[in-house]
């Protein structure tokens, strides 16, 4: 159990430069996520939706409004707040241990809390995997440490950028599981970008719907149905349809 | 190694204990028979002319016939899996050893003093040994010296062009300027400017291993995955966690390249150095050899330079083995 924390976006805007020109990606996002809840970005692919998360983790400064996390301005990256990448991104010298160890090496915990690294692997379900190197893990595995990694910090926000989405379709749904489970545990701030309607609406208590860039919210849905859900629901199929709608694809079934 | 996997199960352990199931070492059995061959032939037939100790000569031929003799005699009790596998290779030295033998000492078919008999570099090697051994005492220090310095200080600047902008901008194009001049080009001003020969030898060695070792140490560091740093960013690393802890580790594979090329330039340096200024070491030997033109002098001692390099490069594959085996599919040397 982590000390969670609410997240806000105050009329967030961003641009790149590209070529000298201007490339808006994010258009005045207003959003606000009450501490310990699990929301989900769903938008067309190259909306803006993964820079939306590297601005709440603070790895960019957005080009206009704010980011307040407990209604603190955000200014840089923090080990409270943790972006989970589509890949791993594990590093391939480390060991999974030393890989999960990574967070509390850079804040000088090592010695005081290496111990909540076994906890860790054992709660995802990498245990007697300690001693792998990266290339030798599944696609699902390697995922899993990335997590495990993320989760030794006890982050108040989780940032989860599509984690699932190179893995196959038998293991992303069991993962689906286990990441409700984690967040049912450790009850941080999630925010995962997916553009797996059934992922977002299997995971989340709140699902907005971003446009093409540059992304704006386009509707956000509260998902009404207890945990666990169940996908053949007929409240789920009736929100995906909705879903699916708000993102401008023809529902013909 | 399929059977030394399977060895591990039960059924096996019990056979080792038994321990009389193992296969003659044939290919042994052949060496040997090639050995003594090389040895009777070096003995029995007459040299033509007086070349060295050629007695001698064929004794060491029998004792290493009679050692692989008795390798295969008892090789049902003591396996020697690593010597074993070589059992070809000590065939094929018999034979290149008796042709050469042949060749030369009894046949006289290859042009004197030019092309040397195996028992004239014997000769050498029990008449000037201390003259080589001290050769190579001084080639190794001055080599490990100039290659020491040239690393670190290439690994260095490399970090510095790869992490800094500023650094780049200022050192890329000296790099560019002086980096692709040989080393060898700085010898007459070397020798001239620097107090010693020796402290020359280092700097040209130093410069001849400093840098492909800057070079590949910059790329590796340039070209880590961006992604790399955003994960240490949110876990908090600061800007030396950076550096030290996923830029170095990350560009090390890029390093090792670096180190390896260097090594191989250091030793073209090192000999260079030795027979143009240096008055001692091997590449003094070699040159010092050539000027009383004592052949077999030169072919011992290039043997000897051999020996030096192939074992200082297995050092630094050792070093890399162990310090990049999170590598998959790593070149065994």
């Amino acid at each position: 159990m982590v000390a969670a924390a609410g997240v806000r976006l105050a009329k967030l805007s961003h641009q790149f430069r590209l070529r000298g020109a201007a490339l808006p990606v994010l258009d005045t996002i207003d959003l606000a996520a009450a501490p310990g809840e699990f929301v989900a970005l769903l938008g067309p692919s190259g909306c803006g939706k993964s820079t939306l998360l590297r601005l709440i983790a603070g790895l960019e400064r957005p080009h206009a409004g704010r980011v307040l996390m407990s209604e603190r301005s955000v200014e840089k990256p923090d080990p409270s707040r943790i972006l989970v990448f589509q890949d791993p991104t594990l590093y391939p010298w480390r060991t999974v241990r030393q890989n999960v160890a990574l967070g509390l090496e850079t804040r000088g915990l090592i010695r005081t809390q290496g111990g909540r690294i076994d906890a860790i692997l054992r709660l995802v379900g990498l245990d007697g995997f300690d001693n792998a190197f990266p290339h030798q893990l599944s696609g699902g595995m390697a995922q899993r440490a990335a997590l495990a990694r993320a989760l030794v910090n006890e982050p108040s926000v989780l940032l989860m950028d599509e984690p699932l989405a190179n893995l196959d379709s038998m293991t992303r749904l069991s993962m689906q599981a286990e990441l409700m489970a984690l967040w049912q545990r450790e009850r941080f701030t999630a925010f995962l970008v997916t553009h797996d309607v059934e992922e977002a609406l299997y995971l989340a208590e709140r699902v907005v719907v971003l446009s093409r860039r540059p992304a704006r919210i386009v509707a956000e849905l509260a998902v009404d149905l207890p945990y666990p859900r169940h996908r053949g629901s007929e409240r789920f199929v009736e929100l995906r349809h909705c879903i699916l709608e708000q993102l401008g694809l023809q529902v013909d079934w | 190694m399929p059977t030394g996997a399977i060895q591990a199960t039960g059924e096996d352990v019990a056979d080792s204990v038994r321990a009389t199931r193992r296969p003659i070492w044939w290919c042994g059995g052949v060496a040997a028979v090639a050995w003594l061959a090389a040895a009777a032939v070096t003995n029995g037939w007459p040299d033509d002319g007086d070349l060295g100790p050629t007695g001698r000569l064929a004794g060491c031929m029998a004792v290493i016939g009679l050692l692989l003799l008795a390798m295969t005699l008892t090789s049902r009790y003591f396996a020697l899996p690593r010597l074993f596998r070589t059992g070809p290779w000590l065939v094929a030295l018999a034979l290149l050893f008796g042709t050469w033998e042949l060749v030369s000492a009894k046949l006289n078919l290859l042009p004197r003093p030019f092309f040397a008999a195996p028992q004239s570099l014997l000769e050498v090697y029990i008449d000037d040994w201390p003259r080589l051994i001290e050769s190579v005492a001084h080639s190794l220090m001055l080599l490990v010296t100039g290659y020491a310095v040239g690393a670190v200080l290439g690994f260095i600047s490399g970090v510095a062009i790869g992490w800094s902008r500023a650094v780049g901008y200022w050192m890329h194009p000296l790099l560019r300027f002086v980096g692709p001049l040989p080393a060898t080009a700085w010898l007459p001003l070397a020798f001239f400017v620097l107090p010693s020969s020796w402290t020359a030898g280092v700097f040209l060695i130093a410069l001849a291993t400093g840098f492909p070792v800057t070079v590949l140490t910059w790329s590796g560091v340039a070209s880590v995955n961006a992604a790399y740093y955003d994960v240490a960013r949110t876990l908090g690393a600061s800007q030396r966690f950076l550096i030290l802890r996923v830029a170095i580790p990350a560009a090390m594979p890029s390093v090792f390249v670096g180190l390896f090329m260097g090594l191989g330039g250091s030793f073209a340096v090192l000999v260079v150095a030795e027979m143009v200024g240096v008055k001692a070491g091997l590449g003094w030997y070699l040159s010092w050899a050539q000027g009383w033109a004592a052949y077999s002098n030169m072919y011992a001692a290039l043997i000897v330079m051999a020996l030096m390099c192939s074992g200082l490069i297995s050092v630094l594959f050792h070093l890399r083995d162990r310090l990049l085996n999170w590598q998959k599919g790593l070149l065994r040397w």
